[in-house]
């Protein structure tokens, strides 16, 4: 067992672009269903807004790459607008399915052959790095240390979504920590009553759809800035492992998401580099190293099915919030 | 427990003079707040809700009784636009309301508390009352991003919700969840809330049920509290004692329409109450629906 490579891979999960991506996401999460309640179940389409909405700015419409961002951005915004003005006046559970059927059609979308042109359909798009590369205040040359150790660009991709971590981790304090925060919490334990009291709360469940929307969308830009764009990421599953460091940290918590994103890349890169040395040193038997690199997908699971039975408010929830859940 | 023994010695002075012309159903009042007209709600074959004229009269409280399934507290989601009747027109101090949806009517100060209680369970009591407040524009997107911008405001707020804790004996719970509070405590802290708003007119529906014994009499003086602020108030009770305590004019429902209405004591003696309680309890005891009151007629036809 090669334990210096598995502990250097591991320590890169700590501090990645997919960390980070997850991070933004689940605090989109946190703001969709933590705080206003409403069930996201399509958070992997707006990452997918977020990711093509940046690359197809740049190659088709020849973008800069913070114009990109800013398309991405409109784009999501747009998105929650088709999704919540159908939905939000009904039951929350409605959300919930039109949103994971938003995201499938949407993948779908970009993974036709129709479009191949503007989308690379199954091959994705890459290659659109040229602007955000030229804007690149870093010098050529390596950073960090150990198994922390960057190329000009990497750091750049770093530093950039570190930044915009913080920007929204600040921005969710406020909002929580506020008198709009206060309506939709309120709003998250009985519309009606908030109803009652003169709120118009149609109006800020759009309003936390949206932001919700584009932080996931954030997340989905801060994903693609390394490499490529692939329609084979922004499944389903994407959204339940989302959903999973979500539930990990704490719902209901504005630091919880990003722990949990943390703590979910951690365990992910921990496990596809031990698993398959296990099988090859002989310590599974029965099984394939193929196989027990997806066996971790199949512990998320277990791991996601424990939490909610055991720890339900996640690591950084308030225990005293579950006495009174029905 | 009789009657007697919960009645104060002399009950509060009750506002009269409130009807124009002989008294009967849907009599006109001489100030109305509220105005219904051919207000009708089906569900499916069932008529919830079928109201031909009713005004209810502005400053005084107003009772709404009736047997259970009469249909008070679906009048009370038309009236506030939690619900849409299939037929009529009604207006709040002349504001026609068809098609205002619940928020807006609120915003007007026509504020309600539900029969089954909305306490917000996992915020505090405190900030379920700040919810309450109006004019805080940190409740605004962009401005809640500047705390500078709404503080002072805050402080405000919360100086108001406290008076009203400690007027509903909740302060000493300001920083427990809504959640932890009993049944009786939700149904007060959901009436302070309510009072949050700057109310004109504030509806309760059944602000009693569930109000342990030894609250009611307080209950009785905040409800009594609000007239004398200039508020109106509306509510739907079965506890008769508090009816005849407190209201000013009672209206009565059954089977969605209004059989009778009146001053407290005339009402009772109406043979069409009588016969609308009885009528869809024939072998209850005319008390144990109604209350504690004893009826001078037992329901005999
Ligand atoms: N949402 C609904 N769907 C179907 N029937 C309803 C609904 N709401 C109320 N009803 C019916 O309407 C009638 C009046 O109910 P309600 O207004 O709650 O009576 P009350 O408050 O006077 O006890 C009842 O027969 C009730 O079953
Ligand atoms: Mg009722």
């Amino acid at each position: 067992m090669d334990w210096s490579a598995i502990f250097s891979n591991t320590a890169q999960g700590l501090f990645s672009p997919a960390t980070m991506a997850f991070a933004l996401a689940a605090l989109g999460l946190a703001m969709h269903f933590g705080f206003a309640g409403l069930l996201n179940f399509g958070i992997a389409g707006f990452m997918a807004i977020g990711a093509y909405g940046y690359a197809i700015s740049i190659l088709t419409f020849g973008f800069e790459w913070w114009q990109g961002i800013l398309v991405s951005l409109v784009a999501s915004v747009i998105f929650s607008l088709i999704l919540g003005i159908p939905t939000l006046r009904l039951r929350g559970d409605y959300l919930a399915i039109v949103t994971i059927a938003a995201a499938e059609i949407l993948r779908l979308l970009f993974l036709t052959n129709a479009f191949v042109d503007v989308t690379g359909s199954a091959d994705g798009l890459s290659g659109y790095h040229n602007s955000f590369r030229a804007a690149n205040p870093f010098p050529v040359g390596d950073y960090g240390f150990g198994p922390w150790t960057y190329n000009n660009n990497e750091m750049w991709v770093l530093v950039l979504g570190l930044l915009t971590l913080v920007i929204c981790v600040s921005i969710l304090l406020l909002l929580i920590n506020s008198p709009w925060g206060r309506v939709i919490k309120g709003i998250r334990e009985d519309e009606d009553a908030v109803r009652a009291l003169g709120k118009n709360v149609f109006a800020y469940k759009m309003q936390a759809l949206i932001i919700g929307g584009i932080f996931g969308s954030l997340g989905g830009i801060v994903y693609a800035l390394p490499s490529s764009v692939n329609p084979g990421v922004y499944v389903t599953s994407l959204t339940f492992f989302v959903w999973t460091a979500l539930l990990l940290g704490g719902a209901a918590t504005i630091f919880g998401p990003v722990l949990g994103a943390v703590i979910f890349w951690v365990l992910q890169a921990f496990l596809s580099n031990v698993l398959p040395q296990l099988v090859s040193s002989g310590l599974l038997p029965f099984i394939s190293s193929i196989q027990a690199s997806t066996i971790r997908f199949i512990l998320v699971g277990v791991g996601l099915m424990l939490l909610v039975i055991y720890r339900p408010q996640g690591i950084l929830g308030d225990k005293k919030e579950l006495t009174f859940v029905k | 427990m009789s009657s007697s023994a919960n009645t104060p010695a002399n009950p509060a002075a009750k506002t009269t003079g409130l009807h124009i012309g002989e008294i009967r159903p849907g009599v006109a009042k001489v100030d109305p707040i509220v105005t219904i007209d051919g207000v009708s709600r089906h569900f499916g074959g069932l008529t919830a809700v079928d109201v031909e004229h009713l005004e209810i009269p502005r400053g005084a409280i107003t009772a709404l009784i009736g047997p259970n399934g009469a249909g008070k507290t679906t009048l009370f989601n038309l009236l506030t636009g939690f619900d849409k009747p299939d037929t009529g027109t009604w207006s709040f101090a002349g504001h026609a309301l068809a098609g205002i949806p619940a928020f807006k009517v609120a915003q007007m100060g026509q504020v309600r508390t539900f029969q089954l209680t909305k306490a917000l369970s996992l915020l505090t009591v405190l900030e379920n009352m700040k919810l309450g407040a109006k004019d805080q524009r940190g409740e605004k997107l962009l401005y809640s991003l500047f705390p500078f911008l709404w503080k002072a405001k805050e402080a405000e707020i919360e100086a108001k919700a406290m008076e009203l804790l400690k007027r509903f004996k909740l302060d000493t719970k300001k920083d427990d969840f809504a959640a932890s509070l009993s049944g009786g405590q939700r149904k007060l802290l959901e009436m302070a809330r309510a009072l949050m708003t700057d109310p004109v007119l504030v509806m309760l529906d059944e602000p009693m049920a569930g109000v342990n014994p030894a609250l009611t009499q307080s209950l009785l003086e905040h409800v009594l509290g609000l007239k004398k602020e200039g508020m109106t108030v509306l509510f739907v009770e079965h506890d008769m004692h508090m009816v005849r305590h407190i209201a000013d004019w009672v209206i009565v429902m059954a089977e969605g329409k209004v059989v009778a209405e009146g001053p407290a004591d005339q009402v009772m003696k109406n043979p069409a109450v009588i016969d609308a309680y009885l009528g869809s309890h024939q072998d209850d005891d005319l008390g144990t629906i109604t209350g504690r009151i004893t009826l001078p007629k037992k329901g005999k036809k």
